[in-house]
């Protein structure tokens, strides 16, 4: 269903561009990355583009074939857990993308197994640690076998043991042929994990390029006063 | 002062030897109010998820009414039920006034309001949380609406609870519509009221001191399920 085209996005809410007449494609294969202060925008892009929030002008379409509310998903800053098990948790989101009990049970297994809480299958999802819960959250829809993920900040609220290991959850999702979009406002972060940068300020896709160039050339002052100001503690 | 100290002591004896008047009215009463309860859930609840989840105009007017409604002085539930099945009213064909019927259409119509309104707060609140994550995994706001209903449950119980109390502790709906008539549609509260009256304080009393205990014990038992569930499911 990729590539996903942008024309002209724009959110405004009671007169204030939220996002602001964006236009771009983000295409099959690279990780990319949204990167940009706080306030950029940086979620609502997000949001835009899984459908969770409907631009108030400007397009966004999915071009490729196959048509797609189930073969996209996201992980939020915060995971919402459902009170019920781990595994009931990825188990609910199979069933209402259509597979039959059997498939969510198996699939749910599998899937716990590959983020390693298999240990925890069985433990009501609200009572397991932070890391514990964003990796459930991963795998939730990882089991869905989604064509595009998007990740809204992922590890923001992580410690670096429980951010490592989220890390390598997305990249093995990666690696599974899953194209990921995802957020951050920290530089590592998006060394580590991106491949292209889509840099965003004050609501309007200030620069986009590949990962090197993006660190090394910033071709717009924004970007380069960003990264400038960011990296000392990074 | 030596008039209470003998009820008690023989509202004492007649609740150890199950006094056969005594546990008929207990029994009715319990029938009448958890006959009431259930069927004040089955409306309630969903109508509260609705409500909760819902938007459509008059949401606001409704949220308002069905707030106010809480506070229905039992007597005018009492009275317009009356209207409504009396003889001469559009429900007299079925004849069902002064029986215990009658007295559940009243308890339920005066507790539906407390349990929507209180289930319509608690599910809003969890919607909050949950409204993009379900939205992400492609939920339906039917499903939504149930999925919240069920990952409330706890605090629910505690509001069915509270709906259980006010209909076993009213007077005013049960004396009107169900005319207190011994032995057929005599309830805890019309007999402590007919007893005081006529001077049979013992049996007033141990039917008092069974409505404080048996509330009590209700409550005690919903703190610690809710307890007990709150560690459990977190």
């Amino acid at each position: 269903m990729l590539p996903l085209v942008l024309d002209s996005v724009s959110f405004v809410v009671n007169g204030k561009a939220l996002i602001d007449r964006i236009s771009t494609e983000i295409g099959e294969g690279p990780r990319t990355v949204i990167l940009g202060p706080n306030g950029a925008g940086k979620s609502v892009l997000m949001r835009l583009c899984h459908g969770l929030l409907a631009p108030t002008s400007g397009s966004i379409a999915w071009r490729g074939a196959a048509n797609g509310r189930r073969r996209q998903a996201m992980v939020f800053q915060r995971p919402v857990m459902l009170r019920r098990s781990a595994l009931a948790n990825v188990a609910y989101g199979l069933k209402l993308a259509g597979f039959t009990p059997r498939e969510c049970g198996l699939r749910a297994h599998d899937v716990l197994d590959a983020v390693g809480l298999a240990p925890v299958a069985g433990r009501p999802a609200r009572v397991l640690s932070g890391g514990e819960q964003q990796k459930l959250a991963l795998a939730r829809a990882w089991a869905l076998g989604p064509e595009v993920l998007f990740l809204d900040e992922p590890t923001a609220n992580l410690d670096p043991g429980a951010t490592r290991e989220v890390e390598s959850i997305i990249g093995q999702i990666h690696a599974g042929g899953t194209k990921i979009v995802m957020t951050t406002h920290n530089l590592g972060q998006a060394r580590r994990l991106g491949d292209e940068i889509l840099f965003l300020g004050q609501g309007q896709l200030v620069e986009r390029a590949p990962i090197g160039q993006f660190f090394q050339q910033p071709a717009s002052a924004e970007a380069a006063a960003f990264i400038k100001g960011e990296l000392p503690w990074h | 002062m030596n008039e209470i100290l003998l009820a008690v002591t023989e509202a004492g004896r007649m609740i150890a030897r199950l006094d056969g008047a005594l546990s008929e009215i207990v029994l009715l009463s319990l029938r009448v109010s958890l006959t009431a309860v259930i069927l004040a859930s089955a409306i309630g609840l969903p109508l509260g998820a609705a409500v909760g989840v819902g938007r459509f105009p008059g949401r606001q007017a409704l949220i308002v009414a069905l707030n106010a409604l809480m506070g229905l002085p039992p007597v005018v539930v009492g009275l317009l039920v009356y209207l409504m099945l009396s003889r001469a009213g559009p429900l007299g064909q079925f004849g069902i006034l002064f029986t215990p019927s009658a007295m559940v259409i009243a308890q339920t119509i005066l507790i539906v309001p407390i349990v929507a309104a209180l289930s319509r707060q608690v599910i809003e609140d969890a919607w909050q949380e949950y409204r993009e994550q379900l939205r992400s995994l492609g939920a339906s706001q039917l499903t939504s609406a149930l999925t919240l209903l069920w990952d409330t449950r706890i605090s629910l119980v505690t509001i069915i609870l509270a709906g259980f109390g006010r209909a076993a502790a009213e007077v005013g709906a049960v004396m009107i519509v169900g005319g207190n008539i011994d032995g057929v549609t005599r309830v805890m509260t019309t007999a402590i009221a007919l007893e005081t009256s006529k001077g049979d304080l013992p049996l007033a009393l141990g039917l008092g001191i069974i409505l404080i205990s048996l509330v009590l014990a209700l409550n005690a038992g919903a703190y610690w399920v809710k307890e007990a569930a709150q560690r459990r499911y977190g």
